[in-house]
């Protein structure tokens, strides 16, 4: 097999391409002109960082977004993808991060969803489903029976049946995003040996994975985006980890960061061993006035665990966090916001404003007890504090009473970032502060980042975006599976140094 | 805004109600006389105080199946403790009545707060033991208006500045619970907790407890209810008031509180619990029958449900910057 891989892809032709393919977005070009090409046989690692476009080249092949200009080919020839059903009638099938199944039918009912064998009436003709699926499954060297409910088996076993389900509808094109992000060191060992039989099979595979090892245990080609953009595929046999690194991160800097003049004063917060039973281990930092310290990882790396344990929403299993030299005990997140710990969640739709509430109910819902007597609500003090705080961050809104709900995204995050400010943390937390916003939302919360720093607050980034990491931090700890492997500072910051301590290598 | 919204959708009930008492006295004037209405309030005030219980549940994102067959038990039992002890006081009888609903509605809490039980498996069950218990302790038997003093069966028709003292429990109720809705932490933290209950969760308020009070809350109500029940209709026996917990959760529905949770009003559960209460009343006077009844409440239920689902989505996420000028 490998013989045949190793050579050249001159004259070979691609099953599926995509040819100058772009996406955009309201305010965002998610995809600008790239190219991809996937080979019968072979897997195809897709490389880039956060938001360099990735899933949104998943969602194109599959059927679920339409690209707005470019082509794709399948065979040479131009073709649509207008829906997922369309996607997986070309053969083109994607196993997600997050398997979607159904834990309540049977291994074999899963894998014919929509497409089981028809017996007489129309009715589903089980037996043949039953031996397909055990014909499916001993081709891909499952051991597992089909009857069993898709609840019992566990994560990698899901995968497989994942898997199966995609051979089932004689997929060409195997797609899979992060599948080992979930996975444990044997059953990871157990996937590459599956995606081996699927080349032998003559199956074409996108693999996307941020983990450097693998892409060079199991994909014979490459390709790099970075920030939308191709730029560049080939062999990996023909380049290193470094000079993959290097096509992934190295850029110009197209982004202006504010010029910040930190004025870094004395420990607010200290951390010490804090380890949670599967999550993470020995995490220990100290954190001063007016800083801010930005925390890197691959996804999946235990940062926002770890946050949400220091916000008191899970609970760590030991260690101890002193808040200007006294030891806090933190059980609850209303531990925190009253120790000055707040935390503005990476994922604001679900866990920031509360948009059935109007503006100044959403504010103050952190800081009650402060707008409240004996459990009534003072509205003439809410409003002042609702008022102060949306003065503050610049959010123009008809009135304090408008439904959050009906405000941009934007002005969604100010009001959650209002509310937590509102509260006059020591500390405070932001999780992946600019993920899914545009550019120029993006700058607004950069500056206003640098003023609550330049204010004495102290600042906690997590982010994955390297640009973002060294444009707002005075300093950097990466983590990786759980733990601290690095803290960075200076002349240190690059882009390299953050990717090799964050995927160790 | 949002005050506009939640008044134009108790505007437009309102409306419906008063066309709705427009159409009937085209016929039958007398339906719309200062004294019937009064009493079609009267006849309706159980209603609207177990709807805004119901309220206050289904806007923490659970619901209470169990209310009815708590005011059954409650009534059931002050009812014995009256035949057993006829002297005892009325004000007695009250604090029995609430306090033994408030235990029924803890429990339903407790359930759900601390083993994390879904609230329809939860209340479904203790509405079935509430049920039994009353069997096991009435033997299945009546206790009817000969055996009940007459103290106990005066209090809630007694007449104060016009009107039966039940109607003005009700009244009473509406108000307080105005302001503990809209003016108290507990308030506050039962729209958040109910309208996103991580974001909630991340603002300090602790949603199990939150949910846990609203139990105990609906249970008072309906403690007290029960009580006013089976005095007014002097007559108490396992089967009182079954099903009434589907007209509660449908005077909450139609008076636009959110299933979901997080969206509703007790002004609104007051005119969901009226509009039902008026239909009711009616339907016997211009003589429809009252399988027609059921019919149209039902058509209400899918008619309100299709209008908060149609107001909600045009709530939706305002992207572009002219409509959000706009809006």
């Amino acid at each position: 097999m490998h013989a045949i891989n190793a050579q050249s892809n001159v004259g070979k032709v691609p099953i599926l391409s995509l040819k100058g393919i772009t996406k955009i977005f309201p305010g965002v070009k998610a995809l600008d002109e790239v190219n991809l090409d996937l080979y019968s046989g072979e897997v195809t690692a897709l490389v880039g960082e956060n938001g360099a476009g990735k899933s949104t080249v998943v969602k194109i092949l599959t059927g679920i977004y339409q690209p707005d200009g470019g082509t794709i080919q399948i065979d040479e020839t131009p073709t649509h993808l207008p829906t997922a059903q369309t996607a997986a009638e070309m053969g083109i099938t994607a196993i997600h991060q997050e398997t979607v199944l159904f834990d309540e039918l049977s291994v074999a009912e899963n894998i014919f969803l929509g497409h089981a064998p028809r017996g007489a009436f129309g009715l589903i003709d089980r037996s043949a489903m039953v031996r397909k699926a055990t014909k499916i499954l001993e081709s891909i060297g499952a051991d597992i029976e089909p009857a069993q409910r898709l609840r019992d088996l566990g994560i990698a076993n899901k995968h497989l049946v994942a898997i199966a389900r995609a051979l089932s509808t004689d997929a060409r094109v195997v797609i899979m995003d992060e599948p080992t992000a979930a996975l444990s060191h044997k059953e990871i060992q157990e996937l590459y040996e599956l995606v081996e039989k699927l080349k032998s099979q003559n199956k074409a595979i996108l693999f996307i994975s941020h983990k450097f090892d693998e892409i060079f245990r199991i994909a014979d080609r490459f390709t790099v985006f970075r920030d939308g953009q191709f730029v560049a595929d080939g062999r990996l046999d023909e380049i290193n980890e470094a000079e993959l690194v290097k096509m992934m991160v190295g850029r110009d800097v197209n982004q202006i960061f504010p010029t910040r003049e930190p004025n870094i004063g004395k420990d607010v917060l200290e951390v010490e061993n804090m380890s949670h039973p599967t999550e993470f281990a020995d995490i220990s930092f100290t954190l001063r006035r007016g800083e801010i310290l930005g925390f890197y990882g691959l996804v999946g790396a235990g940062r926002s665990e770890f946050m949400q344990s220091l916000f008191g929403i899970t609970r760590a299993a030991t260690g101890t966090i002193k808040i200007d030299g006294e030891p806090t005990t933190i059980h609850s997140s209303a531990d925190a916001t009253k120790a000055g710990i707040v935390y503005v969640p990476e994922d604001r739709g679900t866990q920031g404003a509360i948009t059935a509430l109007p503006i100044f109910q959403n504010i103050t819902l952190p800081s009650l007890k402060q707008t409240s007597k004996k459990g009534f609500i003072r509205l003439a003090e809410e409003f002042s504090l609702a008022r102060e705080y949306t003065q503050r961050l610049d959010l123009r809104a008809a009135s304090l009473d408008t439904l959050t709900g009906n405000l941009s995204g934007g002005n969604q995050q100010k009001i959650v970032i209002a509310k937590w400010l509102a509260t006059q943390p020591k500390v405070i937390i932001l999780d992946e502060p600019t993920k899914g916003i545009d550019i120029g939302s993006k700058a607004a919360v950069h500056d206003f980042m640098a003023e609550l720093a330049a204010q004495g607050l102290a600042v906690i980034m997590v982010s994955s975006e390297i640009p973002e990491i060294i444009g707002m931090s005075d300093r950097v700890i990466v983590m990786r599976e759980g733990r601290r492997v690095a803290e960075i500072t200076g002349s240190d910051l690059t882009p390299e140094s953050l990717v090799r301590h964050a995927a160790g290598i | 805004m949002f005050r506009r919204l939640i008044t134009s959708r108790e505007a437009l009930l309102l409306a419906a109600i008063t066309l709705l008492l427009g159409l009937i006295s085209l016929r039958f004037p007398s339906f719309v006389a200062p004294a019937n209405l009064a009493s079609v309030f009267n006849d309706t005030s159980p209603l609207i105080l177990l709807a805004i219980g119901q309220m206050i549940v289904i806007l923490t994102k659970c619901i209470d199946l169990s209310v009815a067959a708590n005011l059954a038990l409650t009534g059931m039992v002050v009812a014995m403790i009256n035949v057993a002890f006829p002297n005892l006081p009325i004000a007695f009888i009250l604090v029995i009545a609430v306090m033994l609903g408030t235990l029924m509605g803890m429990v339903n809490g407790l359930l759900v707060w601390k083993l994390d039980i879904p609230p329809i498996v939860v209340t479904l069950g203790t509405m079935t033991i509430f049920r039994g218990i009353i069997f096991l302790i009435s033997d299945g038997k009546w206790v009817n208006s000969h055996e009940m003093s007459p103290a106990f069966k005066a209090f809630p028709r007694a007449a104060l500045l016009g009107l039966p003292v039940l109607s003005w429990i009700a009244i009473f109720a509406v108000l307080v619970f105005t302001v503990v809705m809209t003016r108290t932490t507990f308030g506050r933290a039962a729209y958040a907790a109910g309208g996103n209950s991580h974001a909630a969760t991340y603002a300090g308020i602790n949603v199990g407890r939150t949910q846990f009070y609203a139990f105990t809350l609906s249970g008072a109500l309906a403690g007290l209810t029960g009580y006013l029940w089976v005095s007014r209709y002097a007559v108490a026996y396992v089967d009182i008031a079954g099903g009434f917990e589907l007209d509660v959760v449908a005077a909450c529905v139609i008076g636009g509180v959110a299933i979901t949770g997080g969206i509703g009003t007790v002004g609104g559960a007051l005119l969901g619990a009226l509009f039902l209460g008026v239909i009711k009343n009616a339907l016997p006077v211009v003589n429809i029958s009252p399988f027609w009844q059921l019919a149209i409440s039902g058509a209400a239920i899918i008619i309100a449900v299709t209008l908060n689902a149609r107001a909600n989505r045009r709530k939706g996420r305002i992207i572009l910057k002219s409509a959000e000028q706009a809006a």
